[in-house]
C-alpha cells in the first residue's frame, strides 16, 4: 500500500506531462483531420474530405511509398556499413575500443545543419568533388551530378545516420557470450561459419534496432531534401511542412501526418514480431 | 585468432569510415579560417575576422541565448520528471509500469516533424503564443526518454538497500531518496542533463514549427544557409559551438562511464 502511493507520486508528474504535451497534442491533430478548414467557421465544420482527397490524390501515396522506400534503402546500406565497424569495435579492436568508438561518435556531435551543408559544398559543382575530379582530369567540366538528386539525399543521410546504426549492433555483439564462439570452434565451425550461425542471429536484436534508429528519423526528414535534395529529392517531410508553414491547410497536414505515424507503427509491429520490444529498444 | 600486428582489412576500414565521417567537418573548419565570402577553392588566405565578427552579430547572439535558454530549460526539467520515471519504473514493479514504460518511450519511434506539428496544432488551439517557451516545452518531450534510459541504468547498477539501511536508520522514505539515492546516481543525472542540453541545442525540426519570433541557433542557421555571403560567420560560430559540445559531451560519457558498475564480461 504504502509502495503503490510512493509510485504514483513518482510517475504521476511525468506522466501527465506526457500525457498533456505527447498524447494529447496527437489526439487533438486526429481530431483536426476532421475539420474543413484551418481558421475561421470551416474550423467548426467536420467532415471527411480531407481523407477523401487524401486518398483520391495519388501524388501523395506514391511520395510517401518512396519515402518510405529511401528511408528503407538508408537505413539498410547504414547497417551493411556500420556492421563491420561494429564487428571490429566489439571483437577485434581490443584496448583501442574505447578511443575508436569515441572518434566515431565525435563528428555527430557537429551540428545537424551544417554537417547537411557540408555535403552540400561537398556535393556541388563547385565543391570538393568536382574540384578533385577536374583537377586530376577525370571529368572536363564541373558538373552538379550528384547535388538536388535523390542520390544525394539518400548519400548525405547515410553519412548522418551510420555512427548511431552502429551503436545497437555493437552493444548486441558485445553481449554475446564468446564461450558460445569458442564452442562453435572447437566444433568444427569455420569462422565465417560460427559468424553467419552464431554472432549474426545473436546480433539481430541490435540490427533491427539499429533499423529503427535511421528509419524513423529520415521518414519524417524535411531539412535535407530542402538543403541538398531539390525538386528532385523531396520527400514526404516536405509534403507536411508545406501543408503547415506555406499552404496553411492544416487539416490535410494532419492526415498526411496521421498516414506517415500509421506505416511507422506497421513496421514497428511487423518488425517487433521478431523479438520483444524491450529487447530491440535495449531497455 | 592470428596475433600478428600487421593493418588488417578491418582496420582499413574503420580508417576509411573515420576519413569520410570527419572530411565534411574539416572542410568546414577550413573555411571558417578563410579570407573569402565564398566557399570554393582555391583558398583565399588565412584568417580570424569571421571569428572577430562574431560580437557584432546582434541577431546570432540572441539567437545562442534563445538556445541556451530552452536547452538549460527543457534539461532541466526533462532530468527531473525522467529520473521520476526511471526511479518508478526500476524500484517499483506496480500496475501501470508497462504502460508508462510503453508512452514514454515512445517519442523515440515518432518522426520529430510529428511532433512538432501536432504540438503546433495543440498550442493554437488552447491559445498558447509560440515562443522559445513552448519549444522548450516540446523538447522535453524528446529528452524525457534518453534522460529515463540513462538514469534507469544507473539505478539498475546499484540495489536498494542503502535506501532501506537509510530508512531503518529513522529516515523517510523521500529522505532516503534525496539523502542517499540521488547524491549515488549524480553523475547519471548530470549525463542526462548533458545529453538532453546537447540534443536541444542543436534541434532544428521542431524549433521550426514552435519558436515563433524567438529564433533559435539551428533556426538562425537555417535562415542564413540561403545566404552564402554570412555563411563564414555562421560556420565560425558554429565551430565554437561544436568544441563546445564536444567537451561537454566528453564530460557527460566520463560521468556514464564513471557512475557505472563495471560491466559483466
Amino acid at each position: 500500500m504504502e509502495n503503490r502511493s510512493r509510485f504514483t507520486t513518482l510517475i504521476m508528474p511525468p506522466a501527465i506531462y506526457l500525457f498533456l504535451l505527447f498524447l494529447l497534442p496527437l489526439g487533438v491533430m486526429l481530431v483536426f483531420s476532421f475539420r474543413a478548414g484551418t481558421t475561421g467557421a470551416a474550423h467548426n465544420i467536420f467532415t471527411l474530405n480531407n481523407y477523401r482527397a487524401f486518398l483520391e490524390n495519388s501524388s501523395f501515396q506514391r511520395l510517401l511509398w518512396r519515402s518510405a522506400g529511401i528511408s528503407f534503402t538508408i537505413s539498410i546500406i547504414s547497417i551493411i556499413l556500420a556492421y563491420p565497424i561494429a564487428y571490429y569495435l566489439a571483437f577485434r579492436a581490443g584496448v583501442n575500443k574505447s578511443i575508436l568508438m569515441t572518434l566515431i561518435i565525435v563528428p555527430t556531435w557537429t551540428s545537424y545543419l551544417l554537417r547537411i551543408f557540408a555535403w552540400k559544398l561537398m556535393l556541388g559543382s563547385t565543391g570538393v568533388l568536382n574540384s578533385i575530379l577536374l583537377s586530376t582530369g577525370i571529368i572536363e567540366q564541373a558538373s552538379p551530378i550528384l547535388i538536388y538528386s535523390r542520390t544525394a539525399v539518400v548519400v548525405t543521410l547515410i553519412y548522418v545516420w551510420v555512427p548511431f546504426v552502429m551503436l545497437p549492433i555493437f552493444s548486441s555483439l558485445e553481449r554475446i557470450d564468446r564461450n558460445l564462439l569458442e564452442a562453435a570452434a572447437d566444433l568444427g565451425c569455420a569462422s565465417w561459419e560460427s559468424f553467419l550461425r552464431v554472432t549474426l542471429p545473436l546480433s539481430m536484436p541490435g540490427v533491427v534496432a539499429g533499423f529503427f534508429f535511421a528509419f524513423i528519423p529520415t521518414l519524417g526528414e524535411f531539412v535535407t531534401p530542402l538543403l541538398v535534395g531539390g525538386a528532385q529529392g523531396s520527400m514526404y517531410g516536405n509534403l507536411i511542412q508545406d501543408q503547415f508553414m506555406r499552404a496553411l491547410n492544416w487539416p490535410m497536414g494532419s492526415v498526411m501526418s496521421l498516414a506517415m505515424l500509421a506505416v511507422v507503427f506497421i513496421l514497428m509491429f511487423l518488425l517487433t514480431r521478431l523479438g520483444p520490444l524491450s529487447e530491440l529498444l535495449e531497455l | 585468432m592470428s596475433k600478428i600486428k600487421l593493418p588488417s582489412i578491418g582496420a582499413i576500414y574503420i580508417f576509411l569510415i573515420c576519413a569520410v565521417l570527419y572530411a565534411p567537418i574539416i572542410l568546414l573548419i577550413i573555411f571558417s579560417f578563410n579570407n573569402g565570402t565564398s566557399l570554393v577553392f582555391p583558398l583565399k588566405g588565412f584568417t580570424l575576422q569571421w571569428y572577430q565578427k562574431l560580437g557584432e552579430n546582434a541577431e546570432m547572439l540572441s539567437a545562442v541565448q534563445n538556445s541556451f535558454l530552452i536547452g538549460f530549460g527543457s534539461s532541466l526539467l526533462a532530468t527531473i520528471l525522467g529520473t521520476m520515471g526511471a526511479i518508478a519504473i526500476a524500484r517499483f514493479n506496480l500496475p501501470g509500469r508497462g504502460l508508462f514504460l510503453a508512452v514514454s518511450t515512445m517519442p523515440l519511434v515518432i518522426p520529430y516533424v510529428i511532433l512538432g506539428v501536432s504540438l503546433l496544432i495543440l498550442f493554437k488551439e488552447v491559445g498558447i503564443p509560440l515562443s522559445a517557451f513552448s519549444a522548450g516545452l516540446a523538447h522535453v518531450i524528446i529528452s524525457i526518454p534518453y534522460a529515463m534510459l540513462i538514469v534507469s541504468s544507473r539505478l539498475v547498477g546499484f540495489p536498494n538497500n542503502l535506501e532501506e539501511a537509510a530508512m531503518d536508520l529513522g529516515a523517510s522514505y523521500w529522505e532516503a531518496l534525496l539523502r542517499v539515492t540521488l547524491p549515488i546516481i549524480s553523475p547519471a543525472l548530470l549525463a542526462a542533463f548533458l545529453l538532453c542540453f546537447t540534443m536541444s541545442f542543436d534541434e532544428f525540426a521542431i524549433a521550426s514549427f514552435l519558436v515563433g519570433t524567438d529564433t533559435t541557433l539551428p533556426v538562425y542557421m537555417y535562415s542564413q544557409l540561403r545566404f552564402p555571403t554570412r555563411l563564414p560567420m555562421v560556420i565560425a560560430m558554429a565551430a565554437i559551438i561544436m568544441t563546445l559540445t564536444m567537451s561537454s559531451m566528453l564530460i557527460s560519457e566520463w560521468l556514464r562511464r564513471s557512475g557505472q558498475p563495471p560491466t559483466r564480461k
